[in-house]
């Protein structure tokens, strides 16, 4: 079937059997590879994006169910050079260590922030219970989402 | 992991799914949030020929005030369940217990309506349906039933929707007793090992059998003038839980005691 989701503000057309997975979709169709997959069972979050600007786990969405949606992967995040508020406070305060997870992270912390701008440390503990860091380096994932909430309200 | 190969197809309208439901029987199966299907797909436990999308259909996404119940439709999702002000105020067991289903990005995509179709005993808002004796709407060919919840869950993955029917509703009694939602969980997003879910003096058990339970030896036990400590040691009776190498059956017994004190304790704080 001929499926055209617009990917990072760019219309994506192209023609793929009707079970391929979103993830394939981005990685394999759309040649856009920030997109990690990790568990392929809905566990580990690597493969976050945002849906419609949600965050969704894209091993467990058909390209189908996209069609005519809107995705943002990490590649889309940002305009230009510059970082994504998250992103930044990602570098800032280490909040990545092998770097496998930081997509599915940011992402997803992006997600949590939007529907929550100010969370408590409980909260983002919470919010991100999707996403997993074998690294198990979350004690400066959640510093660096917490920093990103700061920065921005501080605007 | 890739499910094997199947058709797609985006149903406009209700009427457009019944159809195609009707055209392809068995072969067919509807697709809302596909998070509880589409892992089934890549396990090869489900192969359906054709998937029938029904995401698109917001006449089937809302929540609305209908005096004495909460009208919802079948594919509102979790999100909007847990984040709903009318479901807070009205029937909070519902809202409360969406809100702990998965993770959020799960959340962004599960629905009620295909939890509930579903019918997996470890799912939690099939028991919560069960504790609060919601009414589902079903809509087949030949017109619209209503089935009580307690009838909905015939046994392990069965319900009472026949071939080419479809849940498209769910109306919800406003609470107005006290209520409590427990669930055990090995990780963080995983099915209940055991939950239970109270509304008043009903009680309901997740993953103790094939289907949700409603716990009726707490309930005889709490009408007949037991405490919750008291009807509580009740919760295991007459339920057949999985014995597994991950939770025995008799550890299942133990937490569902356990988790149906909490419950009735903290509904009654």
């Amino acid at each position: 079937m001929r499926v055209t989701i617009t990917v990072n503000d760019t219309e994506q057309r192209h023609e793929v059997e009707d079970r391929t997975l979103l993830v394939h979709f981005l990685r394999e169709n759309c040649g856009l590879t920030g997109t990690n997959t990790g568990c392929d069972t809905t566990s580990c979050g690597a493969c976050t994006v945002l849906f419609d600007g949600e965050s969704v786990k894209s091993c467990t969405v058909l390209a189908a169910q996209a069609d005519g949606h809107a995705v943002t992967t990490i590649e889309g995040l940002s305009a230009d050079e510059e970082l994504h508020p998250v992103q930044r406070a990602f570098q800032e305060r280490h909040g990545l260590q092998c770097g496998f997870c930081t997509p599915g992270m940011v992402l997803a912390s992006v997600s949590l922030l939007q529907e929550n701008p100010s969370p408590t440390e409980r909260e983002v503990r919470d919010g991100l219970e999707g996403n997993l860091c074998r690294c198990t380096g979350y004690q400066n994932i959640v510093d660096s989402v917490l920093t990103a909430s700061r920065e921005e309200a501080a605007r | 992991m890739i499910p094997a190969a199947f058709t797609y197809r985006r149903a406009e309208s209700v009427d457009e799914a019944l159809r195609l439901l009707a055209e392809h029987g068995d072969d067919a199966k509807l697709l809302a949030g596909g998070h509880s299907l589409l892992p089934l797909m890549k396990l090869r436990l489900a192969v359906p020929e054709l998937l029938v999308d029904v995401a698109g259909l917001r006449e089937l996404a809302f929540i609305d005030d209908a005096d004495s119940a909460v009208r919802i439709g079948a594919l509102t999702r979790h999100h909007d369940l847990a984040n709903s002000a009318l479901l807070t105020r009205e029937v909070p067991l519902l809202a409360h217990a969406a809100g702990t289903i998965g993770d959020p990005q799960v959340r962004h995509r599960g629905t009620l309506g295909g939890s509930l179709a579903h019918g997996d005993a470890a799912a939690d808002l099939p028991a919560v349906a069960l504790a609060l004796d919601a009414v589902l709407v079903l809509r087949g060919p030949d017109g619209t039933r209503e089935v009580p919840a307690g009838e909905f869950f015939v046994d392990f993955f069965e319900t009472a929707l026949e071939p080419g029917e479809i849940l498209t509703e769910i109306r919800v009694p406003k609470q107005t007793a006290g209520w409590d939602f427990q669930k055990f969980t090995r990780r963080a997003i995983d099915w209940a090992v055991v939950g239970a879910a109270v509304a008043g003096d009903a009680v309901a058990l997740v993953n103790m059998g094939a289907t949700p339970l409603r716990a009726t030896a707490v309930e005889s036990a709490l009408a007949a003038g037991a405490s919750p400590a008291e009807a509580a040691e009740h919760a295991a009776d007459d339920t057949s839980p999985a014995d597994e190498p991950t939770a025995s059956a008799d550890y299942r017994r133990h937490l569902a005691r356990v988790l149906v004190r909490r419950a009735l304790e903290n509904s009654r704080a």
